[in-house]
């Protein structure tokens, strides 16, 4: 596990940054799809390996300001990202970073769990072979292997690696798509509300497993779930509107938020 | 009263029963304090079904077995001792209805009357020509038996549309007074007239399963008289194909076979690739602007009609593979050839393999694409084994409905590859298919009786067993995959 990692961190960048030094830092981003204003001057600092949610009603941006993360909205026509977004300190949106290579170095867990039509094994594979990242085929084994460790997956699918990762239920496959984007050694993780299709059972999984993750991930999750972002994070941003109506520790957030609209959203008195 | 007339009769009962039904509707609702039902238009609308359909379902009925009750009682008064040698009881048959046919028009025209005509014996020339003033013309001497026979015919015909006229109305008034009395206001009219639209829409689907059905059977019984006639494992087997109209004909399917697998082959090498291309292209790359111009710019090449792309390999492409590579590479002198009608039919089938794996690519979840790029892969990788991989189903799909209109292409081989049988694996040599030995077997003054033109029936149920196997698969390998990606 450890020499994976090692192995990518190489490939993106040099300097390993201190504890105290966030992982991400957001200035002044601006968001607009099309006419729509979507994000509005949104300024924050994600510390690493740690969990941070992101909270607010539908609509409010937070989806938005997560998939600017990985430039994912470049694959929007209409989208346009203002502002500066640094990991580590390099601006993710210079020229010259691709973000191809980027979206290796922030994974993402989406919505609805979107196994390719693909083995489950083949699900896994695919991020590392696309990268280079196994020399030989037992290279690969191994790395398939504490994927599906690490996402909690490999005591249930071991012995049938071959079959189709669609066959598998609701909550094995988010866990899948998990062990996916973990088999490419991200060094953040964008949950997009991992747990919205997922019966009870399979999201205590879920968030027993970002909670191991954490240990060696920087995790940002999107849910519409307060008890959840209670649960799992610590750091808790509420949105409202594509502003940024407060960050903070998630202790802090739930109890004695600083704003009136968290305030209100956490009791449940709009959104 | 002539169908027509009935028909017409039908359609203003039915809205005559409309107007009257809703009118009673209306009225029993007010009379009994109570609210309908159903709107007032579906009473009218049960009454108007009532009249019209049980009335056309009788009237289509009778239509197809009256003729058959009336051939039949005629079929016994024919000796066997009138049907010419070489001919046959059917051919027979429809020199009788011509006939009657015929005394219909010369009664309409008043140079005989009804009372001459049945009176027994008729002076037989004066007859024949009368049928020919009025366009009917008749080849060899008619016997008497036939035209007696044509006369009970006749006569038949005219008593079957009589009781036809009177069944049809009264079945229509009967069952159009019966619901009109049976209007209530909690009659649940609505449920009634859905009822009428499920049996219609199962109708018309039972209209299209029935005529292929039809369309099987008489290859069916064309075929099994062809191989009454010509052993079946010469047809299948034989390698030569010469038919000869004295008889002798060596009837063997394989040429024709091979080069209708030729041509689709060289077909669908041209189209799949060019074909998938353009789907690519137009579902992953393409920007809207260029997509909503693009895809009927070449949805137009499926429309135009194949004997254009036919004169296109005559004209064009033959004589430009003859001049520039076959005859320099001292491989044939033939401007009709295999790759000329290959080449040209796959120019034709681009738009089917495009046009369909483009929807399919488009039906490909967003979701998909999505965890592909979230991964780090760029687009071509994400389409190479992501998309495609989850179209293939689809795709395969396309290809093979491709390949059946391929295989089942006439025009552009008969003026692009010729219409010599051949089993040759040289591409620039004239070749030809199954669809164009159907035609050229059928066409000229032929009889349907020996096996050179039997032959085409034969050689249609191979091709359609085919490509309904080609079909099958199809339908089979995108069912077995479409629930990958649910």
């Amino acid at each position: 596990m450890n020499n994976m990692s090692a192995t990518i961190t190489t490939t993106i960048s040099t300097k390993a940054p201190a504890m105290n030094q966030p992982k991400i830092s957001a200035r002044g981003v601006q968001v607009h799809y099309g006419d729509k204003h979507a994000l509005k001057d949104v300024s924050i600092e994600i510390h690493p390996r740690s969990v941070t949610a992101f909270i607010g009603p539908s609509g409010c941006g937070k989806s938005t300001f997560l998939r600017c993360l990985n430039r994912m909205n470049d694959t929007i026509d209409i989208c346009r990202v203002a502002g500066h977004i640094a990991i580590d300190g390099e601006d993710i949106y210079d020229p010259k970073v691709d973000p191809v290579q980027l979206r290796a170095k922030v994974g993402m867990v989406f919505q609805k769990p979107n196994p390719f039509p693909k083995t489950i094994y083949e699900n896994v594979a695919y991020g590392p072979r696309i990268h280079g990242l196994a020399a030989k085929k037992a290279d690969l084994d191994d790395i398939v292997a504490s994927a599906l460790q690490r996402a909690g997956l490999w005591n249930e699918v071991k012995d049938r690696l071959h079959a189709p990762g669609t066959g598998l239920s609701g909550g094995q496959q988010q866990r899948l798509c998990i062990a996916r984007a973990v088999a490419v050694s991200p060094e953040v993780i964008l949950m997009d509300e991992p747990c919205s299709a997922l019966d009870p059972i399979a999201t205590a999984k879920v968030e027993e497993l970002i909670h191991e993750l954490r240990e060696n991930f920087t995790i940002v999750i999107v849910t519409h779930s307060m008890q959840q972002a209670a649960r799992v994070s610590q750091r808790t941003a509420m949105f409202h509107l594509g502003n940024l109506v407060e960050v903070d520790d998630t202790d802090k957030i739930f109890t004695n938020p600083d704003d009136q609209r968290t305030q209100d959203y956490i009791m449940g008195r709009f959104g | 009263m002539s169908v027509g007339i009935i028909i017409l009769v039908l359609l203003v009962l039915s809205a005559l029963g409309y107007f009257l039904g809703r009118r009673r509707a209306l009225a029993l609702a007010v009379e009994s304090g109570r609210r309908l039902h159903s709107l007032p238009g579906y009473y009218g609308q049960t009454v108007a079904l009532f009249i019209a359909v049980p009335a056309f379902l009788l009237l289509i009925a009778w239509l197809f077995i009256q003729p058959a009750i009336v051939g039949a009682r005629v079929n016994g008064m024919i000796p066997d001792s009138v049907i010419p040698a070489g001919g046959a009881r059917s051919l027979v048959i429809s020199d009788v209805r011509r006939i009657a046919d015929g005394l219909d028009a010369v009664l309409a025209r008043n140079v005989l009357d009804e009372a001459a005509l049945t009176d027994g014996r008729i002076d037989f020339s004066t007859v024949r020509d009368r049928l020919a003033g009025v366009g009917i013309a008749l080849g060899n001497d008619v016997p008497n038996e036939v035209f007696e026979a044509a006369k009970v015919y006749r006569q038949g015909d005219k008593i079957g549309t009589i009781a036809m006229t009177i069944a049809v109305l009264a079945l229509s008034a009967g069952f159009g007074a019966w619901s009109f009395t049976r209007i209530r206001p909690d009659m649940r009219a609505r449920n009634i007239s859905e009822s009428f639209i499920k049996s219609l829409l199962i109708g018309s689907s039972t209209v299209a399963i029935l005529t292929t059905i039809g369309i099987v059977a008489s290859l069916v019984f064309e075929s099994i008289t062809f191989f009454r006639m010509y052993p079946a494992s010469e047809f299948f087997f034989s390698t030569v194909w010469n038919p000869q109209f004295r008889g002798g004909s060596e009837l063997g399917i394989l040429p024709l076979l091979w080069g209708t697998l030729y041509i689709s082959l060289v077909a669908l090498l041209l189209a799949v690739p060019i074909g998938l291309l353009i789907a690519i292209y137009l579902s992953e790359y393409a920007g809207k602007s260029v997509r909503s111009f693009a895809k009927p710019a070449i949805e137009v090449l499926a429309g135009i009609p194949s004997i254009v792309y036919g004169l296109f390999a005559l004209i064009t492409v033959g004589p430009f593979l003859r001049d520039w590579f076959a005859q320099p590479l001292g491989l044939g002198n033939s401007s009709s050839s295999v790759l000329t009608a290959g080449i040209v039919m796959g120019i034709m089938i681009i738009p089917f393999v495009s046009s369909l794996s483009d929807d399919i690519i488009n039906a490909v979840p967003q979701a998909l694409r999505d965890g592909s790029y979230g991964l780090g892969a760029t687009q071509s990788e994400t389409i190479k084994q992501v998309i495609l991989p989850a179209a293939l189903p689809g795709i395969v799909g396309a290809i093979l409905l491709a390949a059946s209109r391929a295989i089942g292409e006439t025009m552009i081989v008969v003026l692009g590859a010729g219409a010599a049988a051949k089993l040759d694996l040289n591409p620039f040599e004239a070749m030809t298919t199954v669809t164009v030995k159907i035609v050229s077997q059928l066409t000229g003054d032929t009889e349907f009786a020996s096996p050179e033109t039997l032959v085409a029936f034969a050689l249609g149920l191979t091709l359609f067993v085919f490509t309904l196997g080609l079909n099958v698969l199809a339908l089979y390998i995108v069912r077995k995959y479409r629930e990958q990606y649910e």
